[in-house]
């Protein structure tokens, strides 16, 4: 009796052993070492000392906090934009697309994921950059007088996000809408509710885990992206995780990039607390469900 | 899943096994775009049996890898001259260089002073001079003229110029504006005084700049598509789109071109130091280094190259510079620790400004 109790945790041990190394060596020692460098201080030519001065930089020097919080800020709204954007995809795959032509949909959806997020995001370049394909084709069809620069703005930025980050959000919404019982909506129909209060007080509630979820992920996946913000937004990005390369790489101040890379986690984990207060879910339900 | 899983890890395996074997038969190169041209590689493995592998940087990013790894993954490095004394006091991540088992005749005189001058820290060499040019300005002389950096800023070119956010636009600015930050290098308030002011032109300058360009390619791509129509660039560069398109032009800024020279340096932990001997004396062969000049089209700092340089190169060479004239060239000096924390600050307002 004891000897297979015994068994039982050596097999989950051993079974779980893998995940626990990649947990341990992969992401919880990179982060301790960088703990340790985001608070200590050059003090000379190899000379290190603990110190609070590079969270104290952040503070003291405006532009760094106010990127910090621009990054916030639209990572929200690229968020919110992807939601409405996915709610409807979503809602005609789960809903209104019978059998094939709702996979069909979904391979839509997933295909643009096949190619790589670099070669997406210079796809976008070519189509939106001076001598273009959008600015071209808006000074043919009579709209603009002279080609319009589309790329470096904020909005491109989102665009970019948006597109980026769609699928994180399909994904999570189609299997929370797909539970959802059709009977419910005829039902609330029979008793006379308009679309949007049906949509208000049925579906949402019902697809709150599955929408709840789909922000968390987008919302990571924004904030912590690089890539996109630097190419579409260039010398206009001011992307947070852009600050952070640059400590690191161009300026060798690998003390100040590390507790940016902190603020940057702090950040995301408060907001990430404060979407699920405020919506009034569980962390625990919200990713037993995705 | 598991298949792919486990071919990964038999390769992850064989290629880590290849690589302890073929140890001593390979250089591993960490450079720039077009310094190490592939007939170069198979001239010396057919003479040496040595691969080259090469891996494309730049400074920062050389200093940034090496610092990584305390000096290791790499047997040769090619930083800029300046950038060597610092990152070394900082990290020692180069070992000294022997010069007795180079061929130092084949070096330039002028060069290897410059090199002796400003990466020599506790009597060790640390640099040897590979190539060199000048920093200035390219225009499509068809569209406007230029004479200097703060022509860059001229309302008539706003949006249509380009610069990188890097420390080589801050010097240039500074020179524009009639100052010296070189002289200022051992006074650190006058120089952040000075490096502030610049900050402000560039801020001001910034609805001027397209994009601020981190690599060769996006630069000419935005010169050849004519949406950049003059911006702060290599004089090689320049001439190269010379060639294909006679109206753009490198122009010396009145305020005086900016001359790097970049280096061989060996990384603290290389494991193949003897490849890497051999790799310098070859590439400074007269033969070898006017093959890298037809890649790069950069100057080469071994002698006797002259017979050996494309004509139209020298024709252009000659045009930028009469009579051979370098004096007016500010050659950058070794830069002392903690200036390009403040340069760093800097360049990152510009880049946050509206």
């Amino acid at each position: 009796m004891r000897d297979s109790r015994w068994h039982g945790r050596l097999a989950l041990g051993l079974l779980l052993a893998p995940a626990l190394l990649w947990l341990g060596a992969l992401i919880v020692l990179p982060h301790v070492d960088l703990a340790v460098l985001s608070f200590r201080e050059r003090t000379g030519p190899r000379v290190y000392t603990p110190s609070l001065a590079q969270y104290k930089t952040f503070f003291a020097e405006p532009l760094y906090w106010h990127v910090f919080v621009r990054t916030a800020i639209m990572s929200v709204i690229a968020t919110f934009l992807t939601l409405l954007l996915a709610f409807p995809i979503a809602w005609i795959i789960a809903k209104l697309a019978r059998g094939r032509a709702g996979s069909l949909l979904f391979i839509i959806c997933l295909i643009p994921f096949w190619v790589s997020e670099t070669v997406r995001t210079l796809g976008w370049m070519i189509l939106l950059r001076e001598s273009g394909v959008l600015p071209a084709l808006l000074v043919k069809l009579g709209l603009t007088a002279v080609p319009v620069e589309l790329l470096y703005r904020d909005a491109t930025i989102l665009v970019g996000l948006v597109y980026t980050s769609l699928l994180f959000m399909v994904v999570p919404l189609v299997s929370s809408l797909e539970s959802l019982d059709n009977s419910l909506i005829e039902a609330a129909y029979d008793l006379g509710a308009g679309g949007f209060s049906i949509l208000r007080t049925i579906v949402i509630p019902h697809a709150a885990p599955g929408i709840t979820a789909g922000c968390i992920v987008v919302f990571m996946l924004t904030l912590g992206n690089y890539l996109t913000p630097t190419l579409l937004g260039g010398k206009n990005s001011q992307w947070f995780t852009e600050q952070i390369y640059t400590q690191f790489i161009t300026r060798f101040n690998w003390e100040q990039g590390a507790a940016f890379g902190f603020l940057l986690l702090g950040l995301s984990t408060a907001l990430v607390m404060l979407g699920l207060r405020a919506s009034g879910q569980r962390f625990g339900d919200v990713m037993r469900r995705t | 899943m598991k298949h792919i899983l486990m071919a990964s890890f038999v390769l992850a395996l064989s290629m880590g096994a290849g690589m302890v074997q073929a140890d001593n038969q390979k250089l591993r190169i960490i450079s720039w775009a077009d310094y190490v041209p592939a007939d170069l590689i198979a001239a010396f493995k057919k003479e040496t049996g040595i691969d080259v592998e090469l891996t494309l940087s730049n400074n920062e990013e050389m200093i940034s890898k090496l610092r990584a790894t305390g000096g290791a993954g790499y047997d040769l490095a090619q930083p800029s001259q300046d950038r060597i004394l610092a990152a070394q006091r900082e990290f020692g991540i180069y070992k000294p260089i022997d010069t007795i088992k180079l061929k130092l005749e084949q070096f330039q005189p002028e060069f290897l002073s410059i090199v002796r001058k400003n990466t020599t820290l506790d009597g060790k060499l640390y640099g040897l001079p590979y190539l060199w040019g000048t920093d200035g300005l390219v225009v499509n002389s068809k569209r406007t003229k230029i004479a200097d950096y703060p022509d860059l800023c001229r309302p008539d070119l706003k949006g249509k110029t380009a610069v990188r956010l890097r420390r080589p636009t801050l010097m240039a600015f500074a020179f524009a504006a009639g100052k010296d930050p070189f002289a200022l290098y051992g006074d650190t308030k006058a120089y952040g005084a000075l490096m502030d002011q610049v900050g402000a032109a560039l801020i001001a300058c910034k609805a001027n700049f397209k994009f601020f360009y981190d690599n060769k390619d996006q630069l000419l791509n935005g010169i050849r598509s004519g949406e950049v129509v003059a911006a702060m660039m290599w004089d090689t560069g320049g001439w190269t789109l010379n060639r294909s398109d006679p109206d753009i032009q490198f122009v010396v800024p009145r305020s005086g071109a900016l001359g790097w020279l970049d280096t061989f340096a060996l990384p603290a932990r290389g494991r193949n130091d003897a490849a890497a001997y051999a790799w310098i004396n070859f590439t400074m062969r007269p033969e070898n280094a006017a093959r890298v000049i037809k890649s790069v089209g950069s100057f080469s700092a071994a002698m006797n190259t002259a017979p050996l340089i494309d004509p139209r190169l020298k024709a252009q060479f000659a045009a930028a510079f009469p009579n051979n004239d370098l004096k007016g060239i500010h050659w950058y000096p070794a830069i002392p620790p903690g200036l390009e924390e403040m340069e760093g600050r800097v360049l990152d307002r510009v880049k946050a400004a509206n």
